[in-house]
C-alpha cells in the first residue's frame, strides 16, 4: 500500500523539470553519451547508478553545462529545464548554475574563510549588505547543521575543517543561492559513514523543496534515498523509471546482473 | 647486491653531490662579495652620488646606480606584471586546456626566455634609434620588461597550471563567470607561487647588465627624468672593477653585496606582508 501511494505522489507532481531529449556528449572521439531522452520529476530524489566510466557524472554536468569547461567536448541534443533549451547560445549559464546546485564527489572548499565560502555564491549573484549575508550564512549553516562547530571561527580558512564538515560547507554554500535543482556527484563517497549518513538525511529533508538528481555507485544508498532511478551502462540509457520498479523489478536484464552483482556483459538480452 | 640497490645508492650520491656543489658556489658567491666588499662598505657609499674621480677612488658613492636600479627594477616588474596577470589568466583560465593557441603562446614565452639579454638590448637601442629616443630610464625600464616578461609569464603560468581543476569547476558551477574565478579563486589559491614568479622576475631584471647597457645608460647623477639616462648598480658593479686601481675594485665587490642584499630585503619584505594572503590557500 504504501508503494502504491508513493506512486500516486510522484505521479500528481511529477511535472519534469528537467527533459532531456537525444542527449549525445562526446569527448573527442569518445562518445560519453549516447542518444539519451529522459524527463526527470520535481520534488523527487532521481539516483543515476551504473559502473564506473558509464557516463553518470557527464549527464550530471551535462545539467549545468559544466562539462563546457571539458576539452573538446560535442553535445547534441537538447536539455530543457523549465521548458528552456539550455545548450541554446542565448543561455544565461551563469544564471543556469545558480539555478542548480552542485555537490561534487570530493568536498571542494574555495581558497577562502568559512563565511567567504558560503557568501561566495551570493556575492557573485549580487547580494552585497552586510547583515543580508550574515544572516543567510547563519541560516544556511544551521541547516546544514554546521553552525555550531564553527560560529566562532567563521573568519578561520575553510580548508582546516575536516573532510565530513567541508562537505557540509559545500551544501551550504551551495543552498545559499537557494538554486530549484540539487546535482550530487557521489557526494558521499569520500566522506566517514557517520558524515555520510547526515548528508544522506539532509538530502530526505530536501526533496521536499527541490529536484535532486543523484549520482551514485552505491546501490543501497539508491535503494535508500531514490524515488526514481535511471541505469547508465556504457553511456546507453538501459533503463529508468521508479524506484520501486528498476530497484525490485528491473525488466531489462543488464540491470539485473548489474544490481545482483554479476558480470553485465554476460546478461542476456 | 642487486642491480636496483646499486641504482639507487648512486642516484643518492648524485643527487647529494648536485646538492653540495650548489649549496657550496652559493657560499662561494655570498664568501666572495662579503669578504672583498664588507671591509669597502660604508654610508657614505650609500648616500651619495659620486664625486668627481670617484672612479679613481675619491670620495662619493653609489646611490645613483642604488635608485637607478630600484627604479628601473620596480618599473619594469609593474610592467611586466601588467602584462603577465591578464596573459596567464587568459591561458589557464579562459582557454582549455589543449587549445593549440595556449601551446603556442607558450612555445613563444619559452623561446623569448631563451633570447641572450644582450639581444633585446640591441633591440630597445634599435627601437629607440627609429623613434628618435635617447638612452633613459624609460627606455630602460621598457626593454628590462621586455627581458623579463617571459621569465615571469612562464613562471606564473606553471604556478596557475598546479591550481586544482576542482577549484575552477566549483566556482564556475556556483554562476561564477572566468573573470571571478580568476580573481576570486584562482589567484587567491596560486597567490604565493604567483609572488614568487614576480620576485624570480624582479631579481633578473634588477641584477641584468646588458638589456640596460644601451637603453639606460649611465651616469653620476640621481635620476631624476623618465626621459634622461640612469645608472643601475650591475653597470656600477662593471664599472668599478674594470679599473685597475683596488680600491675601487673593492668597491665593485661591496656594490655587488649591496644588489643582493637589496634583492634579498625586497624578497623577504614582499613575502611577509604577503603572508597574510596565504592563510587560505587550500593545500
Amino acid at each position: 500500500m504504501n508503494v502504491e501511494y508513493r506512486m500516486e505522489e510522484i505521479q500528481l507532481e511529477a511535472f519534469p523539470h528537467i527533459q532531456v531529449q537525444h542527449l549525445t556528449v562526446a569527448y573527442g572521439g569518445h562518445v560519453a553519451l549516447d542518444d539519451i531522452s529522459i524527463d526527470i520529476p520535481e520534488r523527487c530524489i532521481t539516483a543515476i547508478i551504473g559502473p564506473s566510466g558509464c557516463g553518470k557524472t557527464t549527464l550530471l554536468k551535462s545539467f549545468n553545462r559544466l562539462i563546457d569547461l571539458q576539452d573538446e567536448v560535442t553535445v547534441k541534443g537538447r536539455i530543457l529545464i523549465d521548458g528552456e533549451d539550455i545548450y541554446d547560445p542565448r543561455t544565461d549559464v551563469s544564471a543556469l548554475r545558480k539555478k542548480m546546485g552542485l555537490l561534487s564527489q570530493r568536498p571542494q572548499v574555495l581558497p577562502m574563510s568559512i563565511y567567504d565560502n558560503v557568501a561566495y555564491g551570493c556575492r557573485i549573484h549580487g547580494i552585497k549588505s552586510r547583515r543580508t549575508l550574515d544572516k543567510i550564512v547563519e541560516r544556511e549553516l544551521r541547516s546544514a547543521s554546521l553552525w555550531e562547530e564553527v560560529k566562532d571561527r567563521l573568519r578561520s580558512p575553510a580548508a582546516r575543517l575536516s573532510i565530513g564538515q567541508q562537505q557540509r560547507l559545500c551544501l551550504a554554500r551551495g543552498l545559499a543561492v537557494e538554486p530549484e535543482v540539487i546535482l550530487g556527484d557521489e557526494p558521499t563517497s569520500a566522506l566517514d559513514p557517520l558524515s555520510a549518513e547526515r548528508i544522506e538525511r539532509k538530502f530526505l529533508e530536501l526533496k521536499k523543496d527541490y529536484a535532486i538528481v543523484l549520482v551514485t555507485h552505491i546501490i543501497r544508498q539508491a535503494r535508500r534515498l531514490a524515488d526514481y532511478v535511471i541505469f547508465l551502462y556504457l553511456g546507453k540509457l538501459i533503463e529508468h523509471g521508479p524506484a520501486d520498479e528498476v530497484l525490485n523489478r528491473p525488466k531489462h536484464a543488464k540491470t539485473r546482473a548489474y544490481l545482483s552483482g554479476h558480470f553485465i556483459e554476460d546478461a542476456s538480452p | 647486491m642487486a642491480r636496483r640497490h646499486v641504482e639507487e645508492g648512486v642516484f643518492k650520491v648524485l643527487m647529494a653531490g648536485a646538492a653540495l656543489i650548489l649549496a657550496a658556489s652559493l657560499a662561494l658567491i655570498l664568501g666572495t662579495i662579503l669578504f672583498k666588499g664588507l671591509p669597502a662598505l660604508n654610508v657614505a657609499m650609500l648616500i651619495s652620488a659620486p664625486k668627481g674621480g670617484y672612479y679613481l677612488g675619491k670620495d662619493g658613492g653609489i646611490l645613483n646606480a642604488i635608485l637607478g636600479s630600484l627604479a628601473i627594477g620596480f618599473g619594469s616588474t609593474a610592467l611586466a606584471l601588467a602584462l603577465s596577470l591578464p596573459l596567464v589568466l587568459y591561458l589557464n583560465i579562459y582557454l582549455k586546456k589543449r587549445s593549440r593557441l595556449a601551446l603556442a603562446v607558450r612555445f613563444f614565452l619559452d623561446v623569448l626566455w631563451g633570447i641572450p639579454s644582450i639581444v633585446y638590448g640591441a633591440f630597445g637601442f634599435t627601437v629607440m634609434m627609429a623613434v628618435g629616443m635617447r638612452a633613459s630610464l624609460l627606455a630602460g625600464t621598457l626593454t628590462l620588461s621586455l627581458v623579463i616578461l617571459p621569465i615571469m609569464a612562464r613562471s606564473m603560468d606553471e604556478v596557475l597550471k598546479m591550481v586544482p581543476f576542482g577549484l575552477k569547476e566549483t566556482s564556475a558551477a556556483m554562476g561564477a563567470t572566468r573573470f571571478e574565478t580568476a580573481f576570486k579563486v584562482v589567484v587567491k589559491q596560486a597567490y604565493p607561487g604567483l609572488l614568487a614568479a614576480v620576485l624570480t622576475a624582479f631579481g633578473r631584471g634588477i641584477g641584468d647588465a646588458a638589456a640596460v647597457l644601451f637603453t639606460a645608460s649611465y651616469t653620476d647623477f640621481l635620476p631624476y627624468s623618465l626621459f634622461k639616462p640612469v645608472a643601475t648598480l650591475p653597470l656600477a658593479i662593471f664599472f668599478q672593477l674594470a679599473t685597475p686601481f683596488p680600491e675601487v675594485q673593492e668597491r665593485g665587490y661591496a656594490s655587488a653585496l649591496v644588489l643582493t642584499a637589496l634583492i634579498l630585503a625586497i624578497s623577504l619584505t614582499a613575502r611577509w606582508f604577503g603572508r597574510r594572503f596565504t592563510r587560505h590557500v587550500i593545500r
